[in-house]
């Protein structure tokens, strides 16, 4: 557990928005599905997720509706919207470039400068 | 389109609010759940299974309340929240909240009713359509608002810059409806004055221009909706009814609307009649007399589309017309627009200051309230800490802490809002039915509107907002740790701190106020006992008008003689004398006068302009007023004799050099007529208090003989008795004159001295308030300073400090504060009072009295302030403090 890294600020909706395309979840669904897609590396607080999945859905990012868990549970299922997906597209891409950016900066050497 | 889904999301929030939180409930609740399934499925008994998830969730609260903030909606809902919970924390400490609410409500009460006054007669406009383009016409460099008839039939019939121009006169008259006998105030209006006010009859009709053919050719009332209501009781009948006025008949054509009061803003006539009757309404007629400016105000709308600058050239041009055609009676003819609600501005720009200054005085005291509350605001925080930290530590952002906090602040300024404004809505009603003047027709209607209402409300959330940010860096600075360890520190600093600045900032503020009325009351007291030039104890003015009876021409002096006499014949009365407008009475006359050499009389090459009174030789004699040189009138100096008149101190020195040298020459008056000065008397006030020394002659009756009649009746009898004994003396000589009496002292308090008794009394309020203000602002401070440091008073006694020690100590503070903020506070009062000198004879802050008095108040309100504080500081029992701790 003690080498689990700390999420940047604002990484947890660009997070949440990933694991709900691979599928509708539940919000703890949503939680297994990043630690699954992480390697369990990142630590989130379990209730820290709600804030963001609440904030997506009014953005209209997420829609949500009432369903039955695979435990025969009532839960709310998240699905991507349109400009949900969009979204994603466009926070990934964003990501890549700043962590290229960030990842070529750190490893260059002193003969490159 | 997302500010709408934000709205939908709020709304829904708003009315289906339990509905979205149980969701939010059943959701969370389901994930632990979930996850306490999985736990058990790993081995765990279902028990620990569920407290794991719970654990691992995090602060379920604190998730819930952020997820709430996240969907939105969330400000009303904090909102009811706030509002409830400083409900019940104020309900906690009545007594800091009374305190609170009682100060706002003052001071807000103390804004809305200055400001009311402001509204009615400054901001409002006129109740007449189209006021906006609606402006009377000023004259000359000193903007005199009177103009004579011929000068305004000119105005009126060659401009080209007003739809038609209206002209009126104020004038007292006597009212004969057949059942009683009365006193009235008539606004004599040309013709066309309802037409150009373009207003409609409430009942019958108006006269109109086209009624108007020659002198007394209109013999017509219209009623004001208000005179008709009180002295009709609302008869429809009333039209065509024939009443006498001045024992002339004239007939009642209508009556006006309810909301129009003529065009005076503080003033209401009791009913209009015709200009051109003048001579029936008040004995004599000025309409034919170009020099005569006896005409108060000509006003009238702007034509469209024409501005006032435009305006004022057209009327210039005809000024230079007039100047050249009549340089004999038209001297200085330019001209200046101004509103014709407060008789133009040499009225309206005193009331203007004085309502400005007022508002500044209500605004400073709104402010120390402000201040006061702040400090209270900022020692219950610091109380506070321990909940505020305990919060913090429970995962309460300090947004939201403030948030409370100001919520708090603002429910208490609203509710003091709302009591100050339901307070000062009486006192404007009761302004509104005062009259403050018996013997002229002043009300001041002052009725609150939705103006006043908003000012009151912004004020009131303004002034919140202002004392609930005093606590909020004390807030923001909170560590919940170190206070949940160690418990509220205090930290007694020896520096300066807000607080302490506020209480100084509100003590100067008191300090101003209270040096500005004691100069106000001490200038009062002065002009009580000033030098008048004529001596007003145990006398009792009568006046009347002859031309009320219907006397005219010679029976004027022969009746008026008739009346002296039987006056002086009553038992008691030592001197009898009359005078048409006794001195310091509203509405005193003056004119221009030549030296004798001066061949060419046109207005630019006047001596002087004296005060004029036309007197009866007793007239000095009866007002106390002694002769300086020279000999008294006679009943010799009639219209058969020389023309002669007694003159003042300063007349004669302007015109003559000397009073010595004055005896015996000659001046001429416009009529071209060489006066002779017989004697000299004293300088005295004239029209106003504050007026520098003026010249003044006054005139034998016999030779200028006027209708207005006031008696000066010196007796040491009981007002009362003599009031009686004149009444009945003269229905014996006339029973149709009607005659109005009171003291002269009375008379002077009612005219003279209304204006600095008007800004004593506010002054007086005002100073009152900012005194409680300052006690309740100390006290807080000094109460607040004790009990905190109950604690080390306790061992420094139990060390054995003396008494004046351990005050020191306590409250030491609180007076070093006092004194220097009453110290700049007095310096700020100085310099203000010199602003009061304009309306307060002799205000000079330059008093030792003042001085003392002010030093000696404010060291007062600190021993008063201070009292309880110190007992308790006193009284600690070393023992008790340091067992309980």
């Amino acid at each position: 557990m003690t080498d689990q890294a700390q999420l940047l600020p604002g990484t947890l909706d660009l997070l949440i928005l990933r694991a709900v395309s691979l599928g509708p979840l539940h919000g703890y669904g949503v939680l297994l599905r990043i630690g699954q897609i992480s390697g369990n590396a990142l630590l989130i607080e379990q209730g820290a997720l709600y804030p963001g999945l609440f904030r997506l859905v009014r953005q209209g990012l997420l829609k949500a509706s009432w369903g039955t868990s695979e435990n025969n549970r009532r839960a709310k299922f998240y699905e991507l919207t349109a400009p949900g997906r969009k979204r994603l597209r466009e926070e990934t891409e964003s990501w890549n470039r700043l962590a290229t950016a960030i990842g070529s900066a750190l490893a260059a050497q002193p003969e490159e400068v | 389109m997302k500010f709408l889904a934000y709205l939908r999301s709020l709304a829904t929030k708003f009315f289906h609010r339990s509905q979205t939180a149980n969701d939010m409930e059943d959701e969370l609740r389901s994930h632990i759940q979930l996850r306490a399934d999985d736990l058990e499925r790993s081995g765990l008994p279902r028990a620990e299974a569920e407290r794991r998830a719970r654990i691992e969730f995090g602060g379920y609260v604190k998730w819930k309340e952020e997820s709430h903030e996240a969907l939105g909606g969330h400000f009303m809902e904090t909102f009811v929240q706030d509002l409830r919970f400083s409900f019940r924390v104020l309900r906690k400490s009545p007594g800091f909240s009374i305190a609170a609410i009682l100060t706002l409500a003052v001071a807000i009460g103390a804004n809305a009713v200055v400001f009311g006054v402001l509204n009615a007669l400054i901001l409002r406009p006129l109740n007449v359509p189209q006021s906006e383009s609606l402006y009377a016409i000023e004259r000359g460099t000193d903007q005199a608002i009177n103009h004579s008839y011929p000068d305004y039939l000119d105005l009126r019939d060659r401009n080209r810059s007003f739809d038609s121009l209206a002209a009126y006169n104020l004038a007292p008259a006597g009212l004969d409806t057949g059942k009683d006998l009365s006193s009235v105030w008539v606004q004599e209006v040309t013709g066309n004055y309802f037409d150009v006010l373009m207003t409609q009859p409430y009942l019958g009709h108006f006269f109109h221009g086209s009624d108007e053919h020659g002198p007394n050719s209109a013999p017509y009332i219209v009623l004001p909706w208000a005179f008709w209501h009180s002295h009709f009781q609302d008869d429809r009948g009333v039209v065509g009814r024939v009443v006498q006025l001045n024992k002339h008949p004239f007939t009642i054509l209508g009556v006006g609307p309810p909301e129009f009061r003529g065009n005076l803003a503080f003033l209401s006539p009791d009913f209009w009649v015709p200009l051109v009757n003048q001579e029936q309404v008040e004995g004599w007629s000025s309409l034919n007399e170009r020099g005569n400016r006896g005409i108060l105000m000509v006003l009238g709308h702007l034509k469209p589309g024409v501005t006032p600058v435009q305006a004022v050239a057209d009327l210039n041009s005809i000024g230079g017309w007039l100047e050249k055609s009549y340089p004999k009676d038209d001297g200085q003819m330019t001209f200046s627009l101004t509103r014709p609600g407060l008789a133009g501005d040499w009225f309206g720009r005193p009331l203007r200051a004085f309502l400005a200054g007022m508002m500044l005085l209500a605004g400073l005291i709104l402010l120390a309230a402000c201040a006061n509350l702040g400090s209270l605001f900022a020692a219950r925080a610091a109380d506070r800490s321990r909940e505020v930290a305990l919060r913090l530590a429970l995962g309460s952002s300090r947004n939201r802490i403030l948030r409370q906090v100001f919520t708090e602040a603002v429910m208490i300024s609203i509710v003091g809002g709302a009591a100050g404004l339901a307070g000062s809505i009486v006192l404007l009603r009761g302004l509104s039915v005062w009259q403050p003047l018996e013997t002229a027709p002043i009300r001041v209607p002052v009725n609150p509107d939705a103006k006043v209402y908003l000012v009151a409300l912004l004020l009131a959330l303004a002034s919140g907002f202002l004392f609930g940010a005093v606590p909020v860096r004390q807030i923001l600075r909170t560590n919940p740790y170190e206070v949940v360890k160690a418990g509220s520190i205090v930290r007694v600093g020896r520096r300066m701190t807000v607080r302490d600045l506020l209480l100084v900032v509100q003590i100067a503020i008191c300090a101003v106020l209270v040096t500005s009325s004691m100069v106000a009351v001490r200038g009062l007291v002065r002009s009580l006992h000033s030098n008048f030039g004529f001596e007003p104890r145990n006398v009792m003015l009568v006046s009347t008008d002859m031309s009320m009876a219907g006397y005219s021409g010679d029976k004027v002096p022969a009746m008026q003689r008739r009346v002296i006499d039987a006056l002086a014949a009553i038992p008691g009365v030592k001197a009898v004398g009359s005078i048409d407008r006794p001195q310091l009475h509203y509405g005193a006359n003056s004119e221009i006068v030549f030296a004798d050499k001066t061949t060419d009389l046109r207005p630019a090459n006047a001596a002087a302009e004296p005060m004029t009174y036309k007197i009866s030789p007793e007239y000095f004699a009866a007002a106390g007023t002694p002769l300086l040189a020279g000999r008294a009138l006679t009943l010799h100096d009639d219209k058969n004799s020389p023309r002669v008149a007694i003159i003042n101190r300063e007349f004669a020195v302007k015109l003559f050099g000397s009073v010595n040298g004055a005896v015996d020459r000659y001046y001429k008056r416009t009529d071209r007529a060489r006066t002779q000065v017989v004697g000299i008397v004293d300088n005295g006030k004239y029209a106003s208090l504050t007026e520098d020394p003026q010249p003044a002659m006054f005139l034998p009756i016999l030779q200028a003989p006027t209708s207005a009649t006031t008696l000066i009746v010196r007796s040491n009898r009981d007002p009362q008795q003599l009031t009686a004994a004149i009444k009945s003396t003269v229905r014996n000589l006339d029973a149709g004159l009607p005659v109005d009496m009171c003291t002269w002292s009375q008379e002077l308090n009612d005219a003279a001295l209304f204006a600095s008794r008007m800004a004593t009394v506010s002054l007086g309020v005002m100073g009152a308030l900012g005194a409680m203000l300052a006690i309740t602002g100390i006290f807080g401070m000094a109460a607040y300073s004790v009990s905190k440091r109950l604690r080390e008073l306790g061992i420094r006694i139990a060390l054995g400090a003396q008494r004046n020690e351990v005050l020191q100590a306590a409250l030491g503070r609180a007076f070093k504060l006092l004194a220097f903020g009453s110290a700049v506070g007095l310096l700020l009062g100085l310099l203000a009072t010199k602003v009061l000198a304009f309306i307060v004879y002799e205000a000079t802050p330059r008093d030792p009295l003042v001085l003392a008095g002010v030093v000696l108040a404010m060291a007062l309100l600190g021993l008063v302030a201070t009292w309880i504080p110190a007992q308790r500081a006193l009284s600690v029992n070393p023992l008790i403090l340091l067992r309980e701790e």
